[in-house]
């Protein structure tokens, strides 16, 4: 018997393949919502192997904030000419410029917020009937109640109080035209999962998740990468850290960790002896006990 | 010796305490972030509660924190020295029960807690009746708020006899009786002090050691075609890949095969995971295989063994659960999901609803509203391949999607 045995990760593994081959067996416009981040790249790195060895069958879709980490834009210009897929950018400026947006002002001022229009946009425009990403239940109390196959209406809005039933793993995708489905292949993963992955993997990340001395600014209780999208208060002043990333969002809301880990060895050791979650360092989570739900109701990813 | 993963559920009435439970079971084994217990913390005191109410763990919408109920399933992940855990924190409101279907469909294991004043309600029966038509083979009964009813070691043997004697009627090969208190800890990760009478482990202890048996079949060969991969590129035109799960058995290469429902016969000549070949695959493993020769297979069609093949039939024998607020009206078309498969189906006959309290038939009123149970014969358009439910769970599941709405109305299984 023991021959058959799988581990953990061959467990997760073969879910997530699973579900994104139900994506595209499924819907006719399907694509990935990549961010750059560690989790799209796992969910990209899925759908690799679950289509090998033809293409990925769906293009991969980034909402650029404008604020981006130099390194992540180089990255998935990389990954996305390796791949060979199709990338699709939606502008958060764009619609700035066009006036459907308003910019938040202020010193803690983020395009998180202005994200999600844009995402919706994107989604309209290119009649996208399933967007997978690589949003984990673990991460946070409303993503954890996520289903594999989250429905949304015609205005992109979850509806948390009244989710489909999802029964095994039989994934109900049929839904009236101008709805889609939110997919999250990587739901039962949790953060130390995605880098065991990484590590058994192999796979590339963006160098911003090891190690690297940046210039910083403190600010709540917080460590922001110094920018010119970040304002500064007169109080407060630049310096010299030795840090790393956890998450990778917008530059102005991701907070570093103070760290010498530059390996995935010792990212790894890292996560494991965690006392706070990996959200613990993102503005956008802080701003109220329900940001993430009032978010996500709206379309966020 | 050591446990694989282990996937449970908490089920039971509304506020019989499953949430605070889950939040005991983190917080006593240290497995909360500190943010996380900050901000539960901080929720707290804004509502006036005395410490942490550690329900806020898993209740984490808006609506749930302002009733103070589950209406959603939360996952949660943590993990002992000894075993990985994924829990699904259940709602115990009957209105919600559809969203109790949906995780335990994919348990392992049940937690039915019982408030020791209230005793058994009709939600511990449902929910206790869900979970064995879902095939959940192990079962712990915790007597919850014994801190209520004095640690009272008489009032715990009465709930369990009343418990003992309404699930005699199904068969559960592994049930286990638990006295404890979610709010003040007894008996969850630590020992209880104040029912020295009780000497069986805490629910922590029990859920590090319990065996189980893994669900998977490895003796019937299924693998239903999900996704037929034909790569666009030069290198690669000629390829033909059949992309799916095992459903079960041990697949190898240069196995013999069928293909169903053509039945005509060829040969694996490779499998892969990605772009490694393996030699072998089996449950629940996503992987390409191909064949020895090019016959018409497509997504909904299977790969089986002569010898061994599922029934195909276009009239089964089913239990249903109704998981829609519409009654179901006798003689609607549905579509019926089975593996990657679909096809037209109409319930042709209720046989029975099932009483959910004293577990009779009821034959007189065959109108199916939410949340019931009951037995209907189901014809379907063309034939599927099914097996008995409880020989395989991948191959005898089966969901109602309604065609107007496109819901998923009912969640079925299989008895052959
Ligand atoms: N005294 C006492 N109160 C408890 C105990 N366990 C839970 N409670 C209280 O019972 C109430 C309901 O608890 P929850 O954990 O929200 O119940 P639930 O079963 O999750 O409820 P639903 O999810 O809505 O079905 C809360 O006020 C808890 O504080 C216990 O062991 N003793
Ligand atoms: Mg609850």
């Amino acid at each position: 018997m023991s021959d058959y045995n799988m581990s953990h990760l061959d467990e997760l593994e073969a879910e997530g393949i699973y579900v994104m081959r139900e994506v595209a067996a499924q819907f006719e416009r399907p694509a990935i919502l990549f961010s750059g981040g560690k989790d799209s790249i796992c969910v990209t790195h899925l759908a690799r192997k679950a289509f090998a060895p033809a293409r990925i069958p769906m293009p991969l879709v980034h909402i650029d904030t404008g604020h981006n980490f130099p390194e992540t834009m180089q990255f998935r210009d990389d990954l996305v000419a390796e791949l060979g897929v199709q990338l699709i950018v939606g502008s958060v400026q764009e619609l700035i410029d066009r006036g459907e947006v308003t910019e938040e002002k202020g010193f803690n001022a983020s395009r998180n917020r202005i994200q999600t229009p844009t995402l919706i946009n994107t989604i309209e425009q290119h009649q996208f009937d399933a967007c997978c990403g690589g949003a984990r239940r673990d991460e946070e109390k409303a993503r954890a109640k996520e289903r594999f196959f989250s429905h949304r209406d015609d205005f992109s809005q979850w509806d948390p109080k009244n989710q489909r039933p999802e029964l095994w793993d039989l994934y109900n995708g049929k839904h009236q035209p101008g709805e889609h489905f939110r997919v999250f292949p990587l739901n039962n993963w949790t953060e130390l999962d995605i880098w065991n992955y990484i590590l058994r993997e192999n796979i590339a990340i963006p160098s911003l998740y090891f190690a690297h001395e940046r210039e910083v600014v403190r600010r709540d209780g917080q460590i922001l990468a110094h920018s010119e999208y970040l304002n500064l208060r007169p109080d407060e002043k630049v310096e010299k850290l030795q840090v790393r990333f956890r998450t990778l969002g917008d530059l102005t809301i991701t907070g570093a960790v103070e760290s010498d880990a530059d390996t995935l060895e010792k990212i790894i050791g890292e996560v494991a002896a965690a006392r706070k979650t990996e959200r613990g360092g993102r503005m956008d989570d802080k701003r109220s006990q329900s940001a993430m739900e009032d978010r996500k109701k709206e379309g966020y990813f | 010796m050591e446990q694989g993963l282990l996937r449970f559920i908490t089920a039971g009435s509304v506020d019989d305490g499953k949430s605070t439970l889950i939040g005991r079971l983190l917080y006593d084994s240290k497995t909360i972030f500190e943010d996380q217990l900050e901000s539960i913390e901080q929720a707290s005191t804004q509502r006036g509660t005395d410490g942490a109410d550690l329900s806020l763990l898993t209740d984490g919408l808006r609506a749930e924190r302002e009733q103070g109920i589950t209406i959603d399933v939360a996952y949660r992940y943590f993990a002992t020295p000894k075993r990985k855990f994924i829990i699904a924190d259940a709602p115990g409101h009957i209105q919600y029960t559809r969203n109790m279907v949906t995780g335990a469909s994919t348990a392992d294991l049940a937690i039915i807690l019982i408030d020791a004043r209230a005793g058994l309600l009709e939600q511990t029966h449902r929910h206790s009746f869900i979970s064995h038509l879902l095939g959940i083979k192990h079962m712990v009964v915790c007597v919850n708020k014994m801190d209520l009813v004095e640690w009272d070691e008489g009032r715990y043997n009465e709930i369990v006899d009343t418990y003992r004697s309404f699930s005699s009627r199904l068969d559960i090969p592994d049930i286990r009786f638990i006295p404890i208190s979610a709010l003040q800890g007894d008996n969850v990760v630590d020992r209880s002090e104040r029912m020295d009478w009780y000497d069986g482990p805490t629910l922590l202890n029990h859920l590090e050691h319990v065996h189980v048996a893994a669900d998977r079949n490895l003796q019937d060969c299924r693998f239903p075609v999900q996704y037929v991969i034909r790569p666009q590129t030069d290198a690669d035109r000629d390829f033909r890949g059949y992309a799916g799960r095992v459903a079960g058995g041990v697949f190898k290469v240069g196995d013999e095969v069928v293909a169903l429902p053509s039945g005509l016969s060829t040969t694996v000549t490779s499998i892969a995971i990605g772009d490694k070949k393996v030699d072998m695959a089996f449950p629940p493993q996503s992987v390409v295989m191909t064949l020895g020769d090019d016959i018409d297979l497509s997504r909904g069609d299977m790969l089986v063994r002569e010898n061994n093949q599922p029934n195909s039939s276009q009239d089964l024998d089913a239990r249903i659960c109704w998981l829609s607020e519409q009654p179901m009206r006798p003689g609607t078309r549905f579509e019926l999901h089975h593996t990657s498969r679909e096809a037209k189906a109409v319930v042709k006959e209720v046989v029975y609803k099932l009483d959910i309290n004293t577990l009779h038939r009821i034959e007189d009123d065959l109108e199916i509203g939410m949340n019931d149970i009951a037995r209907v014969r189901i014809r379907t358009a063309a034939p599927i391949l099914v097996d008995d439910y409880r020989r395989n769970r991948a191959t005898g599941s089966f969901i109602l999607v309604d065609p107007g709405t496109r819901l998923t109305v009912a969640a079925g299984v299989i008895y052959t």
